[in-house]
């Protein structure tokens, strides 16, 4: 008979300075395990790699503003998923409700631009992006609620149909002509330009997001809306047993999951590019997804996470452009610490007792 | 029994869950050719003690021996090749495997896969001690109680001779019981040992030979069957003098509450479940519903609480000024906005009656959260109401934030009760009320129904064990195959009547 080592038990509750001191061990033990990577792969000095990593982030107070911009446009998404997710409906389509948000910007601001007053156009845009992220999100929505149909392959597939769209009104608009590309919309009118906040560029995007997070957090939180969502996502027996009419939580969910996408559309477009590609949304649709469970679910959790992820990805850039290395080996790095994150969440669910030696 | 040596002998055996101690210091010999009932409420620490001994968990202390030696159990593989095997409570099949594949899974043998030969081994242990299973049928084909079979036979194959069963007849019906009490006989006759969790008074005393109990995490005492009796068992469970009698008052006043005529209900694949059914519920009046399982039970409370779509047929509720209300085709928040106070405690207790991951005021919620204007949560409400059913029903729980799933079951269907009669119903349909809950818990429940029933609440009470049916109920609607097979007086009714009406039309008087 063999005796085994350890076994893994559950454990009951843990006080949070507990659950935050693994945490921040994982931390500690992750840049222990880059270092030794970083030397031994590249023969660098890894303190310098980390200074040059945080050199990346906060080097200077434009790189702080970008960082504040990447974070906050990460976060509005990783919001938008969030009541569907935690609904148990995976959203994984923030993707295209992001970009057919942005579109629907451009196409106000290049169809009306100059036609009507600024603030009257700005409002349309918001209208119009909220409206196409919605809609975007919404008919998914529609098919799970009334044929159950399989809203993972639906919203992702929902995707490319807006990809394709926006490439093809890149061509529809594009200026100037054979370009391939829009280029920057109304750049001598400024017409539906988002307004800058104290002469910040991003600031009214962080703004935006800082409201955006507070709001979302109270509507999971205290509203009833926030709570049937709960039920839903427990158990839809439990939900209709009390009268939940489940697919109507359904469609009404993902409506504000694809409005708030497309908010993040209207912010990319029309605050910060001012124009529209296939590849505003960048990725972020599907890493908001992880933002969201790394935090589960709590809003105010996703400020940290995107942080850190928004953190990892500009160190990353940074030092594979001062040490010409491969922009690679900054993604082993910040692999490596979001495996060890995510890795602790197992040590503050389950315990670990070591055998003692038996007498 | 003195000079046989125990086949497991467990000494000063601890297991701590956080705080909880839920066992502490506990001895318990198992001997080979007996049939041992370990008796105990729930959260006394019985599951806790088998399991340690199958290997699911790991004592904190203590020792174990088998046949005499100390052993080392840190696995279920090694109690199986000590010969321990153990029968859950929650089967843990694969559904779309047959009965021999399931029976194989794991087992790591040598050599190629011979399933004729594992066929063929299954149907010798089951002519031994006479199983009904056929080794090609998908596990998804079976009932609950051939899947349970298909437990037993599989614990055997792998060649156990130390059985232990938790709670084995909790899903089954008499007869299945029946079938299933004379097997485990047989094995005790050839020589095997097994212990029985239950907390049932009837089935210790009809199967077992010596009977162990737990209070607390503590053992209490042990005994041969035959020197014993139920009272002296359920005073050394609870700890004190409890009374088994159920009191069943007079109905006061009673009128029609709600009215069923010919409620035909067909399931999604076509298959009639409920078929012309009629009937009248009183206030303050219990009416049970007697059947064997699959009946119709089910669809029929579901009918009513506005959960089941119907093919035909009325669902009347009658105010107390004689004004009836149509309750057919209405979903359960049209009803409530109707005004008809209308409780259903569901067999599902955490898959529909409570969510499990929220806590006891999350949970109250689930009822009340529409209240007041507003998009806003009003908190303090359910607050109070969790904090009222934990005083009133004795809830016992670290703390009203503790998600109750974490509950043990009998506190589990406690808060499901209390928030269903907290909201003052006027009818409160139940449905295997009783399921899994020791004798304590139980025994408060029908308390809480009779206090209902007081109050002029028509209740509809689904129940298995027809001896508390017959305690308990005013008037008993027997179900046999979804029909009608007839309204008996409770007070007169005898078990073998309603038995008979159970598996024949009208008990075979009309047939």
């Amino acid at each position: 008979m063999h005796n085994a080592l350890f076994h893994i038990s559950k454990r009951r509750e843990l006080p949070w300075y507990s659950a935050w001191g693994i945490r921040g061990a994982a931390i500690v033990l992750a840049l222990v395990v880059c270092a030794i990577v970083t030397a031994l792969a590249t023969g660098l000095n890894p303190l310098a790699v980390y200074g040059t990593m945080f050199q990346g982030a906060f080097g200077t107070t434009r790189r702080v503003w970008i960082l504040l911009q990447n974070l906050a446009i990460l976060l509005c998404i990783s919001l938008a998923v969030t009541p569907a997710f935690k609904m148990r409906f995976w959203n994984i389509g923030a993707e295209g409700q992001v970009l057919i948000g942005g579109l629907a910007t451009a196409a106000c601001m290049i169809l009306l631009g100059g036609k009507l007053p600024n603030g009257l156009l700005i409002l349309i845009m918001l209208l119009a992006a909220v409206a196409a992220g919605a809609v975007w999100a919404m008919i998914p929505a529609i098919f799970k609620a009334r044929w159950n149909t399989n809203e993972t392959l639906f919203t992702l597939m929902m995707n490319y149909v807006a990809t394709q769209l926006v490439a093809f009104f890149v061509i529809v608009w594009e200026s100037p002509k054979g370009s391939g590309k829009i280029g920057i919309i109304n750049q001598n009118t400024e017409a539906g330009w988002l307004p800058q906040l104290a002469g910040q560029k991003y600031l009214l995007n962080i703004v935006v997001v800082a409201v955006l997070t507070v709001a979302m957090y109270v509507y999971l939180n205290y509203t009833k809306h926030g709570y049937e969502i709960s039920v839903v996502g427990e158990s839809e027996r439990t939900a209709r047993y009390v009268g939940v009419k489940v697919g109507r939580v359904i469609i009404r969910t993902l409506c504000l999951s694809g409005a708030v996408c497309g908010i993040a559309g209207l912010l990319l477009v029309g605050g910060t590019d001012h124009t529209v590609t296939t590849s505003i949304a960048d990725g972020r649709g599907f890493t908001a997804v992880m933002v969201s469970w790394l935090a589960k679910f709590n809003p105010i959790g996703m400020v940290f996470a995107s942080f850190l992820i928004v953190f990892l990805g500009r160190g990353a850039s940074e030092i594979s452009t001062i040490y010409g290395l491969n922009h690679s080996f900054g993604d082993i790095l910040t692999g490596i610490i979001l495996f060890f994150i995510i890795g602790s969440e197992f040590f503050i669910t389950y315990r670990l007792s070591f055998r003692k030696k038996e007498v | 029994m003195g000079n046989k040596v125990a086949a497991v002998q467990m000494r000063d055996i601890t297991k701590s869950f956080g705080t909880v101690k839920a066992n502490d210091k506990v001895w318990l010999d198992i001997y080979r050719g007996e049939i041992l009932a370990l008796l105990g409420e729930n959260g006394s620490g019985k599951t806790t003690l088998m399991n340690m001994l199958s290997g699911i968990y790991f004592p904190d202390g203590g020792q174990i021996f088998v046949d005499g030696k100390e052993v080392t159990i840190g696995s279920p593989r090694d109690a199986f090749d000590l010969g321990i095997g153990m029968i859950h409570q929650h089967f843990k099949l694969v559904e779309v495997l047959t009965a021999a594949e399931n029976i194989v899974l794991g087992l790591r043998e040598k050599g190629r896969l011979n399933m004729a030969a594992v066929e063929r081994k299954v149907r010798e242990i089951c002519e031994t001690y006479g199983f009904d299973v056929d080794p090609g049928q998908k596990v998804y084909d079976m009932s609950v109680s051939q899947k349970q079979t298909v437990e037993i036979v599989k614990v055997l194959y792998r060649g156990a001779d130390i059985l232990i069963l938790d709670e084995p007849t909790a899903v089954l019906t008499p007869q299945e019981t029946d079938k299933l009490f004379a097997v485990l006989r047989n094995m005790r006759d050839s020589g095997k040992a097994v212990v029985i969790i239950t907390h049932k008074m009837h089935e210790v005393e009809e199967l077992s030979d010596r009977v162990a109990v737990l209070r607390q995490g503590r053992f209490v005492g042990d005994m041969a069957t035959k020197d014993t009796n139920a009272q002296e068992m359920t005073n050394m469970m609870v700890g004190h003098a409890v009374s088994l009698n159920i009191s069943r008052p007079e109905p006061e006043d009673p009128r029609p509450r709600i009215e069923v005529k010919g409620l035909t209900v067909r399931s999604i694949d076509g298959i009639v479940k409920l078929d012309d059914v009629s009937f009248t519920a009183r206030s303050g009046e219990i009416l049970g519903v007697a059947g064997i399982s699959g009946c119709g039970q089910k669809e029929l409370l579901e009918a009513i609480a506005g959960l089941q779509p119907t093919e035909r047929g009325s669902i009347s509720y009658i105010n107390d000024d004689g004004s009836r209300e149509e309750l057919l085709g209405k979903d359960p928040l049209s009803i409530l906005e109707m005004g008809v106070s209308l409780s259903f405690v569901p067999e599902d207790r955490l898959g529909m009656g409570l969510v499990g991951n929220m806590d006891m005021t999350g949970n109250m919620m689930l009822r009340s959260y529409r209240r007041g204007k507003g998009p806003f949560l009003d908190r303090r409400f359910p607050l109070h109401r969790a904090e009222w059913v934990r005083q009133e029903l004795d809830v016992n729980t670290p703390g009203l934030t503790t998600p109750v799933r974490r509950l043990s079951g009998g506190n589990v269907q406690k808060v499901l009760v209390g928030r269903e009669i907290a909201s003052a119903p006027t009818v409160l349909l139940t449905a295997y009320a009783v399921r899994g809950l020791d004798i304590g818990a139980s025994y408060t429940i029908y308390d809480m129904i009779n206090l209902q029933k007081a109050k002029g609440v028509a209740v509809i009470y689904v129940g298995e064990d027809l001896d508390v049916l017959l305690e308990l109920s005013d008037r008993i609607l027997v179900l046999c195959g979804g029909k009608v097979s007839g309204i008996v007086d409770g007070r007169s009714a005898t078990k073998r009547e309603v038995g008979m009406m159970m598996t024949k039309l009208g008990g075979g008087r009309s047939a």
